[in-house]
């Protein structure tokens, strides 16, 4: 009965080394997708057991840091990365490589009881800025727009004051939510509410649109046709306006279990997991490309 | 002989552990407050103390030009703080009076542990029920479009601070002196009399204190502020408005900031004023106390 703890002991040192020596890749970033590469590091971790795989949310910004300061071993980002952190990176030694892993339709979403149907990029971007403050000034009902948005640590802020609000500063009268659910809650309670959204969030669990919300269309120019960002042949042909890669970036080429990891994910079982989660597929044109230059 | 030695050497050995866990507290306060003030220091080249207390608009990351004003936020921050108090300290008073004067000690002794369990829900919670049960509650209510907004911060900090308020404040009650009261209802004084105009007034000084350890405690929550407020960067004009508190605005982008920008280092700026302000709460409540309890010796 004596040796008792010490069996224990030496059991618990070999597990702790095992743990230790298995290299764990550490992937951090964007809200928008880390239910996605959850699943996609779940599967891979199914079908290779030898590779752990841990992935953390935080929003881009957070990813980005945390790959400057070699933190984690690839960041998630919604959005690409910004001239002032390559510097950055380059200043630690990290040069960072982007590969796009799926591509995102960000959808613009209203209550269920709003009676607008389609918006141009611009009013969207006019509402966000403050300029449009009744739903009335856009053919909807006399109710006050009521905001609401993402935190400017998410890549999703970035994209939409980028490519929406044209680089303009966001009203300051936006609710700034934690994350895509969030906002959806929000939008659930509120009748003048307009939010964004990834597609990936739209869904329930049976594939649905969720209840008590709507899609609005979005077109380029005024009395233009308007697409749904669920519209997989629309947000493809860049028809649907707000569309966007979506990258996993690593510090430069990748190498060993990151690199299989990441090929795995463009190649066609991942892809056909990024479809099935609701997001659209990197397809042959220029992100292949893109990424076939990157991995060399 | 060789036993009084020992304990001797033992007493001393306490002594001396007692006193460096003092010093040690001390210490940590003032290491928390000079990295604060040298993180916060050079956020001053380049953005001005005006800026930071005269402007009401805070977007450091904006395409457009970056403005670093507080003054929205500290704004906000009094606003909902300021309303948690007056919705606690009124129920928080009368539960104490309750309590200490009124109820049955049977369900004293119910009451007052589950107050002391009310203390323990973790703020996540509280944001939690803000955003499913007072949010749309406020909504409907009130017939504004949401309620994540400062009433709804205020609702929830005065539900964290109530347990604070009741405990303390009882317990000040209990401490008046039995005489004091007893002289009063022979005098012929009603209950209710003894207890507003005599009992009320001597646990004054332990009510303040209690009111100003909730208000410390309700400055300086962040998460349930963070899930039920909105966080909208504007200028609050009513209670109805989405407001940002500094804690939270700390929260949301302490994460994701470039180190060593001015940014980073405004952030700081907002955590020294903060630390500034709920040390000045609570100096003010520790002052009160001592002086209470000065005048009960």
């Amino acid at each position: 009965m004596k040796k008792t703890p010490i069996i224990i002991l030496i059991t618990v040192t070999l597990l702790a080394g095992l743990l230790l020596g298995a290299k764990m890749i550490q992937v951090k970033g964007s809200d928008t997708m880390v239910n996605l590469v959850q699943i996609l590091a779940e599967e891979y971790m199914d079908k290779n057991p030898g590779t752990p795989i841990a992935v953390l949310g935080g929003g881009s910004g957070t990813g980005i840091t945390g790959l400057i300061n070699q933190t984690c071993d690839i960041a998630n980002t919604s959005r690409d990365i910004r001239p002032k952190e390559i510097d950055q990176a380059w200043d630690k030694g990290v040069s960072p490589k982007p590969f796009v892993v799926a591509v995102d339709g960000l959808s613009i979403v209203v209550n269920e009881k709003n009676p607008v149907e389609q918006l141009t990029v611009a009013q969207v971007g006019a509402m966000y800025r403050g300029e449009i403050k009744n739903w009335q000034a856009v053919g909807g009902g006399k109710q006050a727009v009521s905001l609401y948005g993402r935190q400017s640590n998410s890549g999703t802020y970035v994209f939409m004051q980028e490519f929406v609000l044209g680089n303009k500063n966001y009203s300051t009268d936006m609710k700034e939510m934690n994350g895509n659910a969030q906002i959806l809650e929000g939008i659930l309670q509120d009748e003048g509410a307009v939010g964004y959204v990834g597609v990936g969030y739209l869904f329930d669990e049976t594939g649905q649109v969720r209840k008590g919300i709507k899609i609005l269309k979005i077109s380029k120019e005024p009395n233009g046709t308007g697409y749904l960002p669920t519209d997989k042949a629309a947000v493809d042909s860049g028809a649907y306006p707000i569309a966007r890669p979506l990258y996993m970036a690593t510090n430069g080429k990748p190498k060993g279990a990151v690199a299989a990891f990441l090929q795995w994910i463009v190649g066609p079982e991942g892809q056909a997991i990024v479809e099935r989660e609701g997001f659209f597929t990197i397809g042959e044109g220029k992100y292949k490309a893109a990424n076939d230059k990157n991995f060399k | 002989m060789r036993h009084k030695k020992w304990s001797s050497f033992k007493e001393s050995a306490i002594k001396a552990l007692f006193f460096t866990s003092g010093i040690l507290a001390v210490l940590v306060l003032l290491g928390v407050f000079l990295t604060l003030f040298t993180t916060a220091i050079p956020a001053f080249r380049e953005v001005k103390l005006t800026e930071f207390l005269g402007n009401s608009n805070w977007d450091p990351t904006s395409p457009e030009k970056a403005e670093y004003g507080l003054l929205s936020m500290i704004v906000s921050t009094l606003l909902v703080t300021g309303g948690a108090m007056v919705l606690a300290v009124p129920i928080g008073v009368g539960v104490a009076a309750y309590l200490s004067d009124v109820a049955h000690w049977r369900v004293r002794e119910i009451l007052k542990p589950i107050v002391e369990i009310l203390a323990g829900i973790p703020s996540v919670v509280v944001g939690f029920l803000g955003i499913v049960l007072f949010g749309p509650a406020i909504a409907k209510l009130f017939n504004v479009g949401n309620g994540l907004n400062a009433l709804n911060g205020s609702i929830l900090l005065a539900v964290m601070a109530l347990p604070t308020i009741i405990s303390i404040s009882e317990d000040s009650l209990n401490a008046v002196p039995r005489a004091y009261s007893e002289a009063s209802l022979a005098l012929g004084a009603s209950r209710w009399q003894t207890l507003v105009r005599v009992k009320l007034p001597a646990g004054l000084s332990g009510i303040i204190a209690a009111v100003m350890l909730g208000m410390g405690r309700a400055i300086g929550e962040t998460m349930t502020v963070l899930m039920a407020t909105g966080n909208a960067r504007s200028f609050p004009n009513s209670i109805f408005d989405a407001v940002r508190t500094m804690t939270a605005n700390i929260a949301i982008e302490l994460g994701e900031v470039p180190y060593y920008t001015t940014h980073y280092y405004a952030l700081f700026v907002i955590g020294l004023i903060l630390f500034l302000m709920t040390f000045a709460v609570n100096l003010v409540a520790e002052l009160v106390l001592h002086k209470y309890q000065e005048r009960e010796q």
